[in-house]
């Protein structure tokens, strides 16, 4: 067992409440890093291609790598995994704290749940003692208030991962909640957790991790240390959080606004990094490892309200629930994301249903009818609450919202559709792509649709000219490969982007505690290799050629930003069909978005090129071959 | 608190002081601290912890040794001695791991681990404060034999 690696992997049979414990399959990790990559690997080998993401033949998958643990900088993420229900495609979240380490060092790497359960339970982890528990007790309570109770079951220091009302449910944005506000939000994989009947998981460990070279990693680690707590941007960051994006994001003209009607937002001095600051913050708070303590800790403060603790707003939620909705308070945007939390629903996707569901308001589409006699009003922290409630339990049209803005749509009609703001299911995060090409396209070609972490460009964006589409495929292509590497590791990507931590230092640190001895080429070739796996499983699944898939909602493309600094500017439909075009040529795919044969055996995919030709979905050969280096290195500005 | 008398001639000890309120709960000091004394990386080897108070109040609560010397003074083989930092290092081959020191410990912070066949006491590397980049663990010397209290508070 090369150094890095806890040792051990557990298959969880929910039906028959057994564990086996089985020594992690090196090469797997070897070939896919951990993280991402293994949970893609995993899926696309064991989910038939018909399964139902919430029946018995989805997996649910929780992992790390190599990395976790070991003193990398911010190692804590831990990843989980399994066809996502909202995209209905390979679907992953993760999230930072202290459980993925905790799972190291109590022995484990991989954890597979299989089938479902026939009653609550939940996985406990104390080293050695591994078992499945009865969640009856537990079954019902929201998420936050589930580890609060499990911590004074089990002890303080058992890290904890919890699902609430709406993973119960099966809203299809359901995530999972650790460490009082860290969350694993996208793809819905808190509803498969729900669809399982797991209700919680609780580790604790107390092993020794060994490395290939502790006092080479001790070394070089506390040196980039040492050399980032002196880094211009670690004072913001410590200080605010990522909270400090809403005033620059608005003053760029990238804001969504009341349901990305609009990318300048009025009142964004009410609820930017400052407001949080003074009005909410309780503590500082970091991930495991972690210098930067970006996370915020807060309480919300509304007369007539309990007061509610909670972490964030962050960025994308203090936009999607603040400025998306139209909120006027700092107070109420925290609260509006406690709710969210609590109830155990992805606080970016909860923001951007929430805010479609306004506009269908505004536009008469549904009614105070519909919604047991409410109002659902921009900036209305009542109205949101009540709705909220209707969605989490599926009460009413709640139902409909459930399945994120796409189900919706469909069930809404009358052209509801152009204003769904989502890609593949999934809805955007928060940044309106329409002064942001590759923003837009990084959202439309992204493997669990419309979220910015595979590839963010709001900066080469503005570096490279905000009006113009050209050679911005390329770009993408590059950071869909080196950004979602960070994901396959493990580890927080805001070091690399933010404290110039490179990705040379990275892969070192990887070497040192690994022994493996890779190049920084060949970690951005597994990257690729992870992206064309999950695109031919999307394709295998969805059963079409792949270009279908990649558009946004017609708002991106006909509607010009109306009010701002961005006003006037819009993305045309043309330059839409141009950016897909160069993204699948730099992909080496052919132009209907299919994978080719060559591009993906020269990733060592040769199997899915065989069940994309036995389906009809194999790209056509690209005339003259395909390029030796897909995408185009390029060195991101800060952010 | 009693104050344990200095050694003769030493005018001043190398302390940590806890600013509680910056703790942030990474646990990158409990990393390292177990990581420069032990093979292997394991912050449950560390010679100091945070306490986590979510979600009420909502705080992080460190505690470091502050060289009171009751693990001393509870030593029924007299391992545990005061080095001329001011230290007190534990006596690998007289210590039986009876956990005396343990329960004697005011603030938790001397520690045992199934893997290690002896106490865990802080030895005052300080590599915890350097890398603790919030200022809630700092390095401090004070005057030997001053009143200790101040630094005790978790």
């Amino acid at each position: 067992m090369a150094r890095g690696f806890a040792g051990t992997t557990l298959r969880v049979d929910l039906p028959r409440g057994t564990i086996r414990r089985l020594p992690t399959d090196e090469a797997l990790f070897r070939r896919w890093h951990g993280g991402r990559g293994v949970v893609a690997k995993i899926c696309y080998d064991e989910v038939p291609r018909g399964a139902d993401p919430l029946g018995p033949e989805n997996v649910f998958i929780m992992t790390v790598s190599p990395m976790s643990g070991c003193l990398i900088p911010a190692g804590s993420k831990v990843e989980f995994g399994s066809v996502s229900p909202l995209t209905n495609g390979q679907g992953d979240s993760n999230m930072g704290g202290h459980l993925g380490p905790a799972l190291k060092f109590a022995g484990y790497d991989l954890v597979i749940f299989t089938g479902i359960s026939p009653k609550p339970v939940y996985l406990f982890i104390d080293d050695d003692v591994v078992e499945l528990r009865d969640a009856s007790s537990y079954w019902g309570m929201r998420s936050l208030d589930c580890e609060k109770r499990l911590k004074e079951d089990l002890g303080e220091d058992f890290e904890i991962a919890t699902i609430g009302p709406a993973g119960e449910n099966g809203v299809l944005f359901s995530c999972i909640t650790h460490d009082f506000g860290r969350q694993a939000g996208r793809t819905g994989q808190g509803a498969v957790m729900g669809s399982k009947k797991l209700k919680a998981i609780a580790v604790r460990g107390s092993r020794s991790l060994h490395v290939h070279d502790q006092a080479g990693l001790t070394a070089y680690v506390t040196g980039i240390i040492k050399r980032t707590q002196k880094h211009p941007n670690m004072e913001p960051w410590q200080k605010y959080g990522t909270a400090f994006f809403i005033r620059w994001s608005n003053d760029n003209g990238v804001m969504p606004t009341r349901n990305f009607q609009t990318t300048y937002y009025e009142d964004a001095d009410k609820i930017d990094g400052d407001q949080l600051i003074e009005k909410c913050l309780i503590t500082h708070k970091a991930c495991f490892g972690c210098w930067m303590n970006c996370g915020k800790y807060t309480k919300a403060v509304i007369p007539g309200k309990p007061e509610v603790h909670l972490e964030g707003p962050e960025y994308e939620t203090g936009s999607l629930c603040g400025s998306n909705l139209g909120m006027k308070d700092i107070n109420h945007v925290a609260y509006i994301n406690w709710m969210l939390d609590n109830l155990g629903m992805d606080s970016m996707s909860g923001g951007g249903v929430t805010a479609f569901a306004m506009e269908c308001f505004e536009r008469g589409l549904i009614t105070e009818k519909d919604l047991e006699g409410r109002s659902l009003q921009w900036g209305s922290v009542d109205d949101v609450e009540h709705f909220l409630d209707m969605v989490a339990l599926r009460r009413g049209i709640g139902d409909w919202f459930a399945g994120g803005t796409k189900r919706a749509a469909e069930k809404i009609g009358r052209g509801s559709e152009k204003f769904a703001m989502q890609v593949k299911g999934q809805e955007m995060s928060g940044y309106d792509g329409r002064w942001a090409p590759g923003m837009l396209l990084s959202y439309m070609t992204a493997d669990i649709g419309a979220h910015h972490n595979r590839s963010w460009t709001i900066t080469v964006d503005m570096a490279e000219g905000r009006e113009s589409v050209d050679g911005r495929a390329k770009i993408v292509v590059y950071l869909q490969h080196i950004r979602p590497l960070m994901d396959t590791w493990c580890i927080c990507r805001l070091f690399w982007g933010e404290l110039d931590i490179t990705p040379e230092e990275i892969v070192e640190s990887l070497n040192l505690i690994t022994g493996w001895g890779v190049s920084p080429e060949e970690c951005l070739r597994t990257s690729e290799m992870i992206w064309n796996l999950n695109r031919c499983h999307y394709l295998e699944r969805n059963k079409a050629d792949g270009r279908t898939f990649d558009y946004p909602p017609a708002r991106s493309w006909e509607d010009k930003i109306p009010t701002g600094p961005g006003k006037g500017k819009g993305v045309s439909r043309k330059q839409v069909e141009q950016m897909l075009d160069e993204y699948y040529a730099a992909r080496a795919w052919d132009a209907k978005g299919n994978p080719t044969r060559a591009v993906l055996e020269d990733l060592g995919l040769k199997d899915a090129a065989d069940n994309l030709e036995r389906i009809g979905l194999l790209g056509v050969p690209i005339p003259g071959g395909i390029p030796a280096v897909r995408g185009e290195k390029y060195k991101p500005k800060a952010f | 608190m009693s104050a344990v008398p200095s050694p003769p001639g030493q005018d001043s000890y190398q302390r940590i002081k806890v600013n509680r309120d910056q703790c942030t709960g990474c646990r990158l000091c409990l990393q390292v601290c177990g990581m420069m004394h032990f093979e292997g990386i394991n912050p449950k080897k560390a010679a100091l912890r945070v306490e986590a108070r979510f979600p009420d109040p909502g705080k992080y609560r460190p505690y470091v040794c502050t060289q009171c010397g009751k693990c001393a003074e509870a030593c029924p083989v007299g391992a545990i001695s005061r080095d001329d930092k001011g230290a007190y290092i534990v006596d690998k081959a007289a210590c039986d791991n009876c956990g005396a020191c343990v329960a004697a410990c005011p603030f938790g912070v001397v520690f045992q681990h199934p893997d290690v066949p002896r106490v865990i006491i802080c030895d005052f590397c300080m590599l915890c404060t350097e890398m603790c980049n919030t200022g809630a663990i700092v390095p401090w010397k004070k005057s030997a034999g001053a009143e200790e209290r101040e630094v005790a508070r978790g």
